[in-house]
C-alpha cells in the first residue's frame, strides 16, 4: 500500500484534479493535485500515491543524476584502464 | 499529451549498476555493512530486482518497520474488527488490511463474510463518494500508513468538511517514521550500521526530521529511489561516509525528493492531525509516533464519534514479527515461517502484505 508511482500529466481537470498516464501504458489515473505546492502543467511528471499527486518530478534533477551515474561509470573505466590488476 | 520521452526510464538501465557495485566493493573495505530499509517499496524493489544476490557478501539487508500493514498493532486490528460489528457502518479500507488476523485469529475478511459492509478503496477520496452514495450509513475510512499517506487522508477530511459530507469519518492509526528509527537505534541488539531512508515518506518530510541519525547516533541515512542503481548508489554513499568517518543524512533521490520536502502537504497534515503516542507491532508504544485527529475536527474522528477504545490484547501466537521488524532475526529464522505461516495462511502481518518482509522472503527464497 505504500506504492507511489510516477505518471505524466495529460489533462488538468476541475476541482484540483488531473489526469495522468502511467509510463507508456494505457493506464490513466485521475488524482487530486491539492497536496502539490504549485499546480502542475500538462507534460510534467508527478508522483501519485493513493489518488493524490505528492510531488512534481524535477526533470533537471533527473538529468543531473543520470549524468552523475554515467560519470561514475566513466571514472571507473578510466581508472581500470590504468590499473595493472583488473577487477573481476 | 506531449511527445517528450520519459526521462525516468533511463534509471532502470542495468548498465548503471556494474560500476556502482565496483565502487561499493572499494568503499566497504571488506567490512560488514548492515543496512536497514524502512519502506515496503524498497523491500519489494530489492527482492524483485534480484539486487540481493548481487550485493557483496559483507552487506546485510534488513527490512525494518516500513510496511504500514506490518506495524499495525493487534489492538488496532481488534478495533477494526469491533467497528465491523457496528450497524449502519461501511468500512472503507486499502485492500492490504483485509487479511490481517486480529488477536482472535479472525480478520476483516471473516467479518465481511459474516455480513459486515467493507469496501476496498484505492484512495481515501473514494470513501467520500461512498458516503455520498450511501447517505443512511456512516463511512469509516481505516487510516493506516506513514507520512506519505497521512496527508492524503488529511486532504480528504478537509474536502469532506468543505463539501459538508457528514456521514464520513476516519479511524486514524497513522504512524511516523522518524520516532521508530530512534527506538531502533536505542535498542543495542538491533545493530544497524546505516538506514536506507524511504523515498516517498521523504518526499513529504525532506531531510531535516532524520538529522538526528547522524548527529546523535553517528549513523548514515541516505534517501534513495527504487531502481537498483538508486539503491546501489545509496549503499556506496553509506559505506563512503563510514570510511571517511563522516556520517550524514543525504538525499540521493533528488528527482523525486526536495531537501525541504513538501511543505504544503505537511501543512495540510498538521491542520488535521496532532502527534500522539502510538502502538507499533513489535516495537510497543512509541512516544509521539502516531497521528490523531485534532479536537476541532472531532466529527471526523471515528474514535470519538463511535466511542471506540483500543482493547488490551494478550496474543500469544509465536509470531516473531517484532524481532523481524527490528532486524534481530531474518524472517526464515521464525519457527512458523513457511510451515504454519504462509501467504495463503498468514499468522502474522509481515506475511500478509506483499510489502511485508516475511512475504517477500517467502516469495523470493522459497518459490
Ligand atoms: S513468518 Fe509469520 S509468524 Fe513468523 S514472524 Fe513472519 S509473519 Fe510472524
Amino acid at each position: 500500500m505504500c506504492l507511489a508511482i510516477p505518471a505524466q500529466i495529460t489533462e488538468i481537470l476541475e476541482n484540483n484534479m488531473a489526469k495522468a498516464r502511467v509510463g507508456e501504458s494505457d493506464t490513466y489515473l485521475t488524482s487530486s493535485t491539492m497536496l502539490l505546492p504549485e499546480p502542475p502543467t500538462v507534460g510534467q511528471y508527478v508522483i501519485v500515491h493513493a489518488g493524490f499527486c505528492l510531488h512534481t518530478l524535477s526533470e533537471e534533477e533527473a538529468q543531473e543524476s543520470l549524468k552523475m551515474f554515467r560519470d561514475i561509470a566513466a571514472v571507473l573505466e578510466t581508472e581500470n584502464q590504468g590499473c595493472t590488476v583488473k577487477p573481476l | 499529451m506531449t511527445a517528450r520521452s520519459n526521462p525516468l526510464a533511463a534509471f532502470s538501465d542495468p548498465h548503471l549498476c556494474a560500476p556502482l557495485l565496483q565502487r561499493l566493493e572499494r568503499a566497504l573495505e571488506g567490512k560488514e555493512l548492515r543496512f536497514m530499509e524502512v519502506c515496503g517499496t524498497h523491500t519489494v524493489a530489492i527482492f524483485q530486482s534480484g539486487l540481493r544476490s548481487l550485493l557483496p557478501a559483507c552487506v546485510t539487508h534488513l527490512s525494518g518497520p516500513g510496511c504500514p500493514v506490518c506495524v499495525t498493532h493487534d489492538a488496532e486490528v481488534a478495533t477494526f474488527l469491533e467497528l465491523a460489528q457496528q450497524k449502519n457502518v461501511i468500512i472503507a479500507t486499502f485492500g492490504d488490511l483485509l487479511r490481517v488476523p486480529g488477536p482472535d485469529g479472525t480478520s476483516l475478511k471473516h467479518a465481511q463474510a459474516a455480513g459486515a459492509h467493507i469496501e476496498i478503496v484505492y484512495s481515501p477520496l473514494d470513501s467520500l463518494r461512498l458516503a455520498q452514495a450511501n447517505p443512511q450509513s456512516l463511512v469509516v475510512f481505516l487510516g493506516i500508513g506513514f507520512e506519505t499517506t497521512a496527508p492524503t487522508v488529511a486532504a480528504t477530511i478537509l474536502t469532506a468538511q468543505q463539501q459538508g459530507i457528514k456521514n464520513f469519518c476516519v479511524l486514524s492509526f497513522h504512524k511516523l517514521v522518524p520516532p521508530a528509527l530512534q527506538v531502533l537505534l536505542q535498542d543495542v541488539e538491533c545493530n544497524i550500521d546505516a538506514f536506507l531512508l524511504p523515498g516517498h515518506v521523504s518526499t513529504i518530510l525532506g531531510l531535516e526530521p532524520y538529522a538526528f541519525l547522524a548527529q546523535q547516533y553517528h549513523v548514515p541515512g541516505v534517501v534513495a529511489g527504487f531502481e537498483p542503481a538508486d539503491i546501489l548508489l545509496a549503499l556506496c554513499l553509506m559505506a563512503e561516509q563510514r570510511r571517511e568517518g563522516k556520517p550524514a543524512v543525504v538525499n540521493a533521490y533528488r528527482r523525486a525528493v526536495a531537501d525541504t520536502g513538501n511543505a504544503r502537504a505537511r501543512e495540510i497534515m498538521d491542520a488535521v492531525f496532532a502527534p500522539a503516542d502510538a502502538l507499533w507491532r513489535g516495537l510497543g508504544c512509541i512516544e509521539q509516533s502516531g497521528l490523531v485527529i485534532r479536537p476541532e475536527l472531532a466529527d471526523f474522528d471515528a474514535m470519538r464519534r463511535l466511542d471506540l477504545h483500543l482493547p488490551a490484547t494478550t496474543k500469544v501466537t509465536g509470531c516473531r514479527c517484532g524481532d523481524v521488524l527490528k532486524g534481530r532475526i531474518m524472517p526464515n529464522a521464525c519457527p512458523l515461517f513457511g510451515k504454519r505461516c504462509t501467504p495463503a495462511q498468514p499468522v502474522g502481518p509481515c506475511m500478509v502484505s506483499t510489502e511485508g518482509s516475511c512475504a517477500a522472503y517467502y516469495k523470493y527464497n522459497l518459490e
